[in-house]
Order: structure tokens, then C-alpha cells, then sequence
């Protein structure tokens, strides 16, 4: 059994780490957070130079060839730099898409595209009203011939303001549900930008008989839709670690440097000690991620997995964010210090791809299944 | 990255798991697990069969019969003692004054000891706290004056775990009483029926007895039974609590708690079902499930990072956090049985053994957040040891 990185993924994550924090301190995330696209293309550019972009896919489709160990080791470093690429929304997770299920043209067309940084996708398959887990979506596709026609609304759509190319899920004529690469300027698509409270970037997608390209054969692609929600998650459970890092960090060195009545406000016991359980709760959602990430490098695909990780990453999250902006103080609530905008972020994170309560509620439907609660693959 | 055990992991796993379930009495294991109070005889038949087999000592060093494992080997064996229910080697002998001795003792000290210790021929005590030095351990009072070739002991010690069926106590004493705190301190090995000792039991709120007063007057101890140097004491207690606190966890027996949880609520009515079919209930279980697989993990990546076995200071979130989980897990068992919980003594009645078990556990376990330096302690070395307030 091996936690730790090896020397080539630590390189990585080094790498990385200097890109963001040269690119990114509060004022410089703010700026690019004001500006229409809401993050900076020099980054994206030099992401792809580094080969982040296409860390996960093939070499063969111009890809690095590297596993969820180099991914998780990126969206950390995403998480502490609060970075707002959107290497996950616009390539790691439809890209795997376009990996699994896409035919030999699409992928050699798509994916050199997606790891040079030219082409930028968004996966449009959450519906209004709907929860994850969803395993019917309303959106339908038709068929004429060769051609297909998609109707129905996506939202939200995440980074799906930006994306030049959207892999929609649609309900397919002979049951199940299907992948269709669309145009993110075809006729009878209407896409409505909007901000995020995270300040990142979405859209609403509304379809009226669009025109649509089957990703892959046409066939039921619940499966690897599944497949790629587990990666995402595992990602995103990835960057809240990066994110709580920065935020136990941030928050303790508050507590050294602050003065309150004449005294640093590291001498109250009271804040030492919740700092202390923030640390306990950084190191178990580390844990669980960890977990998340490992088993996948094991070719274990598991929701339930997922679901264990998510929640108790997004336990720590809640609880570390709340308290750090507590423990700045007035200036936590600020949007000119950091410790806010990671609270916004961690907050967005919990309800993608699943809240706390839904990961508890496919937890708690499979108590009766087992006797003794195990670590899977061990 | 990596996951899995190895093969030789694996298959000393197996090894150890039939070793425990098919070797150990599966009366003292049903004890075990269910809470009931075991007997001074269970304690030493089952720490014999495990010495036996080397399996009694592991932590200490090979030539007084410890084993050459891997830290990763010792956490295999420790979680599988906790998951067949066995109960652990005698904590005072195997990971107290064992190493103690091993690290700090004479070569005579050893010899005379160690076997013993290790063979549970003596049942040892600790003679740390007192009433005015719990997690302020340092301020103790118990004195001992040099008389010749004895030092002379007087004073009192509380919370003696087990002290009841204690051949030897190893008794912290302070022997410089003009030195500061910690300087003036030394470590003292004497049996329990030397004139001038006695022993109070005092009764907790479950019940039972398990720890005890023992106080010291005029108690007469050769000085060839000081450990170590005179005034060096701290430094045992020191490498002594460091060895208490790793492996408290306890996450393998907290486990063997929720599977019970469930088999007993799967046995509870409720409405047309049972309780384990209570989505609310069904919700507690799994996110304690889940708490104490994040645990786990975490005390898995303490193993396999750890070094020459030096001590982390991650050893206080596992000690916090197992505790933590451990009352949850019992107050979860107490909460199953509901009133089934409220007749104490008698047997023949109509509420399950088990149930009847589950409010003394509970009310007994509210000492693991106190015993060990208590989580307010431990959140105290982790702010400054860790985080560096």
C-alpha cells in the first residue's frame, strides 16, 4: 500500500502549482473573474503546452496517456490555487466521453483538438428539476436516416457559455440514452450565458430540432455516462482537497498574524482547537479522496465509491469553510480576501454531481448489502 | 499509488484471521464483542495462546519476543485481533512497561521482567495519574526518598485501570522535589502486596469496577527496581503515552459494533418492517460507516507513510477521531435498543441480553475522549505540533 505520488507525478504537481500561483493571487482572480469569459486563455495556453489538458487520454489521439493519480494530482492544485480553468467542465469530462464512446474519426478529430487547448466542449445532460442521480433524461433525440434532431432544455450547463462544441444526452427513440455531438452555434440552439456564485461560467441550453451528430454508434450510453460522472466526481473531490488546503492555511496563518486584545488570536484555545478539528477534516476528506482516486487507478469503477468520497469531502467542506470565514472575521466576508471566494467555490463543488444528501441516501439504500463496511480492492 | 496489499500482506492476513477465530476461546471472543466484562483468567489464557505463537508482543524487539514486522504487518495484526474480537494483549504488560523496560532498563531488569511481562506471569498496573495530576500529569506529588538501598514511596495514585488484579505497578514518583516539573521525576517497579500499598476500587456509572485509588504509605522499594536514571522518568512517560496513543483508533472493533448495530435492527420491529429498514436510521449507519472508513484511511496512510516507526503527530486525529467514533458506534447500539436498554440486573426477563449490555458499554465508553490525553489534549498537540499555534 502507497499513498504517496511518485516522482514524476510530484513533478507534475509542482509544475502545475508554480503555473497557478504565478498566475493567480487575489486581484489577478478577481480581474478575470470580471471579464466575459471568467478565465484567462494565457493559462489555458500554457496548461496545454505542460500537456494538463491531455493528461488523460491517449497517446495514440495526442493525448499524455496518464491515469486519475496525474488528474487528481491537477485538480488539486486547481482547488488551492482557486483557479477558474475549466480543465475539468470543458475537457476532462466530456473528453472522456468522447474517449469512451466516440468513434475512431470523432476521437482522432476531437481529442488532439481538446489537448492542445483549441477546441473546448461541455457536457449538456443535467435537465431543470432534475437531481443526481438522474437515470432518464427528457431531452429527445429523433431520427431521420442517417441524421438526428435533438429537442429539450439542459441546464445547468457548466462552462457551456464558452464551449464551442456540446455532447448533449438525449432520450433515444428505442429506449435508453443516448450521446450526440452538436454545434454550439446550430440553428435552433439557444445558449444563455450566465455567471455562477462561484463565479465561474454556465449556460441554459435550450434545443429546437438541432441538428446532431450520434456520438459513437447511436447506442445506450448510460454506462459510460456513469463512468465519467465517477471520474468527475473523484476530480472534484480532488479539487475541494486543494481548496481546504489553501483554506486550513490561510485561516491558521490568520490566527498567527491577527492581534486582538494585544494578543495574537493564536492564544484563545477555543479558536486552536477548531482549528485543530479542521485539520482532522482536511486530513479525512485527503483520505477519501485519495480513495476516490486510487480505486480508479485500480480499474475499479465504482458509484458507491463516489458517493462515500463525496460525502465526506463535502462534510470537511462545509464545516472548513464555514469556519474559516468565521475565524477571519468581517474580512472573510469580503470579496477582496481569498477565504470567501473558497467558501463560494467548495459550496458550488457539493452540489455538483450530487449533494451530501443525495451520497447519503445511496449509502444509506445499500446499508442492508454488506456486514462489515470495507475498504473495496484492499 | 497504490491501493492493494501485497501478496505476502495478503496471506499473512489469512494466516492471522484463522490463527484468531479458530484458535482463541469463542466464549472470551462472544465477551468481547459484546461488551461483557471479561475475568483476569480470560485476559491471561488468551494473551498465553497468543504469545505462543509470537503473537502477544509484537512491537518489541525480537530478542524478548517481539517480531520484525512492518509497521503495515503490526496494523494488519492489530486490525485483525479487533475484527475476530479478541481481545487486545494486556495493554499494561504489551505496549506500556514492555517497551519501557526493553528501551530503558538494566539488562537484569530485563531479564527478570520481560518474559514474565510478556507471558502475562505478572499482570502489571500503571501508577501515573493522580488526583491533582490527570492531563497535567507532570504535577504529581507521590514522593519517594532514598533510605539506604530503598527509596522510601508515599502518596497516591487514581484511575488505576485493573489495579484489582495487579501483581506490579510502574509508578511515576517524583524524587527531586526542587527540580522543576517534569526534571524531578522517576519511574519505580514494585508489587502491589509490598507493605504500606492499598487499593480502593472505585465504582463508575456502569456499574462495574474497573479502576481504583492505590495509595502508598511508607512503601519500602529496593533501588535496583528505579528504571533508567533517577530523575529521568518524564522520558519513559513520554516513549511510554507515545506507544498508548497509536492504535487506539481501534477502527477494526468499531466495525464489529456497527455489524451488530445492524443484525439488531434487523431484529427490531418497526411499523411493518424493521429498524434497519428506517431510512433515518438507515442514513446514521451509513454516514458512521462512512466517518469510520475515512478513518480508516487515514490510519492506513499514517501506516504507510510512517518511517522507522517514529511517532506522527497524525496519531492524535486517529486517537480523537476513534474515540469519537467508538462512543458513536456504542451510542448507536443503545439508541437500537431503546427501552430494551433500561432493565439492568435481572437475567430472567424478556429483554435480550444484548440490549441490556448496550447503556453500561455506552455510559463506560465515555472514558476513550478522557483516557490516553484527553481530545481536548490531543486538539491542543495538533494545533501547535501540526499547525504550528
Amino acid at each position: 500500500m502507497n499513498f504517496e505520488l511518485d516522482t514524476e507525478q510530484d513533478m507534475l504537481r509542482a509544475t502545475v502549482r508554480d503555473l497557478l500561483s504565478g498566475a493567480y493571487d487575489v486581484e489577478s482572480r478577481n480581474r478575470v473573474a470580471e471579464s466575459d469569459l471568467g478565465w484567462n486563455r494565457d493559462v489555458w495556453k500554457q496548461l496545454a503546452e505542460l500537456g494538463v489538458l491531455g493528461l488523460p487520454f491517449a497517446e495514440e489521439h495526442g493525448g499524455m496517456g496518464a491515469g486519475p493519480v496525474e488528474v487528481m494530482a491537477v485538480m488539486t492544485e486547481i482547488g488551492r490555487a482557486l483557479a477558474p480553468e475549466p480543465v475539468l467542465d470543458c475537457v476532462y469530462l466530456p473528453g472522456r466521453l468522447v474517449a469512451e464512446v466516440g468513434t475512431d474519426a470523432q476521437r482522432s478529430d476531437i481529442i488532439p483538438r481538446l489537448s492542445e487547448g483549441t477546441a473546448l466542449l461541455a457536457f449538456a445532460h443535467d435537465e431543470p428539476g432534475s437531481r443526481w442521480p438522474h437515470t432518464e433524461v427528457a431531452t429527445t433525440a429523433a431520427r431521420d436516416g442517417d441524421s438526428w434532431t435533438l429537442s429539450g432544455r439542459k441546464n445547468p450547463v457548466l462552462h457551456g457559455d464558452c464551449a464551442d462544441t456540446l455532447i448533449v444526452s438525449a432520450k433515444l427513440p428505442e429506449g435508453g440514452i443516448g450521446l450526440f455531438v452538436v454545434d454550439a452555434g446550430a440553428d435552433g440552439l439557444t445558449r444563455t450565458p450566465y455567471r455562477t456564485h462561484d463565479e465561474r461560467r454556465g449556460a441554459q441550453v435550450v434545443l429546437e430540432n438541432v441538428a446532431a451528430t450520434s456520438l459513437g454508434e447511436g447506442a445506450d450510453a448510460s454506462t459510460a455516462i456513469i463512468t465519467a460522472q465517477v471520474h468527475a466526481q473523484a476530480a472534484l473531490c480532488a479539487e475541494t482537497v486543494g481548496a481546504l488546503d489553501s483554506s486550513v492555511q490561510l485561516t491558521t496563518s490568520y490566527l498567527k498574524q491577527r492581534k486582538q486584545f494585544g494578543v495574537p488570536l493564536s492564544m484563545f484555545q477555543a479558536l486552536t482547537h477548531r482549528a485543530a478539528d479542521m485539520y482532522v477534516l482536511y486530513e479525512l476528506a485527503s483520505s477519501m479522496s485519495l480513495y476516490a482516486t486510487m480505486a480508479l487507478a485500480d480499474g475499479i469503477v465504482d458509484p458507491t465509491i463516489a458517493s462515500r468520497a463525496k460525502l465526506q469531502v463535502g462534510r470537511s467542506a462545509r464545516k472548513i469553510g464555514q469556519e474559516s470565514v468565521q475565524m477571519h472575521g468581517g474580512i472573510g466576508v469580503t470579496a477582496e480576501h481569498s477565504i470567501g471566494h473558497y467558501l463560494s467555490r467548495l459550496t458550488a463543488i457539493e452540489h455538483t454531481l450530487g449533494t451530501m444528501d443525495d451520497h447519503l441516501r445511496v449509502l444509506a439504500g445499500g446499508v442492508k448489502d454488506y456486514e462489515l463496511v470495507e475498504i473495496a480492492g484492499m | 499509488m497504490n491501493l492493494k496489499l501485497t501478496e505476502e500482506e495478503r496471506a499473512f492476513r489469512d494466516e492471522l484471521r484463522t490463527f484468531f477465530t479458530t484458535e482463541i476461546p469463542a466464549d472470551v471472543r462472544a465477551k468481547t464483542a459484546s461488551g461483557t466484562p471479561l475475568g483476569k483468567d480470560d485476559y491471561v489464557a488468551v494473551q498465553r495462546i497468543l504469545h505462543s505463537r509470537g503473537l502477544a508482543v509484537p512491537n518489541w524487539p525480537v530478542e524478548w519476543g517481539g517480531q520484525d514486522w512492518t509497521p503495515m504487518q503490526r496494523n494488519i495484526w492489530l486490525s485483525e485481533l479487533q475484527l475476530a474480537s479478541v481481545p487486545d494483549p494486556l495493554p499494561f504488560n504489551a505496549s506500556m512497561i514492555g517497551p519501557v523496560i526493553a528501551q530503558f532498563g538494566s539488562q537484569e531488569m530485563k531479564e527478570r521482567f520481560l518474559p514474565a511481562t510478556a507471558n502475562l506471569d505478572i499482570w502489571w498496573c500503571q501508577g501515573f495519574s493522580e488526583p491533582e495530576a490527570g492531563s497535567d500529569l507532570a504535577s504529581l506529588k507521590t514522593r519517594a526518598v532514598r533510605d539506604g538501598d530503598d527509596y522510601i514511596v508515599n502518596g497516591q495514585k487514581t484511575w488505576t485501570t485493573l489495579a484489582q488484579h495487579a501483581d506490579w505497578i510502574f509508578c511515576l514518583v517524583r524524587t527531586d522535589p526542587n527540580a522543576k516539573k517534569q526534571a524531578g521525576i522517576s519511574m519505580l517497579l514494585f508489587p502491589m502486596d509490598t507493605p504500606g500499598v492499598t487499593r480502593r476500587p472505585i465504582k463508575l456509572i456502569d456499574g462495574g469496577y474497573e479502576v481504583n485509588e492505590v495509595f502508598f504509605e511508607d512503601v519500602r522499594v529496593p533501588a535496583e527496581n528505579l528504571v533508567g536514571e533517577e530523575n529521568t522518568g518524564w522520558t519513559q512517560a513520554k516513549f511510554l503515552l507515545g506507544n498508548e496513543r497509536t492504535g487506539i483508533a481501534r477502527v477494526g472493533a468499531t466495525k464489529v459494533k456497527l455489524a451488530r448495530a445492524k443484525s439488531f435492527a434487523a431484529e427490531t420491529r418497526l411499523g411493518s418492517g424493521s429498524l434497519l429498514d428506517d431510512p433515518i436510521f438507515a442514513a446514521r449507519l451509513a454516514e458512521l460507516e462512512n466517518e469510520l472508513l475515512a478513518l480508516e484511511l487515514t490510519q492506513l496512510r499514517v501506516v504507510a507513510g510512517s518511517a522507522d516507526g517514529k511517532p506522527n503527530p497524525a496519531s492524535s486525529l486517529l486517537k480523537m477521531r476513534g474515540s469519537e467514533l467508538q462512543q458513536a458506534a456504542t451510542e448507536l447500539l443503545v439508541d437500537i435498543a431503546g427501552p430494551d436498554s433500561l432493565p439492568a440486573g435481572e437475567a430472567d426477563i424478556d429483554s435480550p441480553d444484548w440490549a441490556r449490555l448496550t447503556t453500561p458499554t455506552y455510559l463506560n465508553n465515555r472514558k476513550v475522549t478522557i483516557y490516553g490525553g484527553s481530545n481536548e489534549v490531543q486538539r491542543s498537540i495538533i494545533a501547535s505540533s501540526i499547525l504550528g499555534l
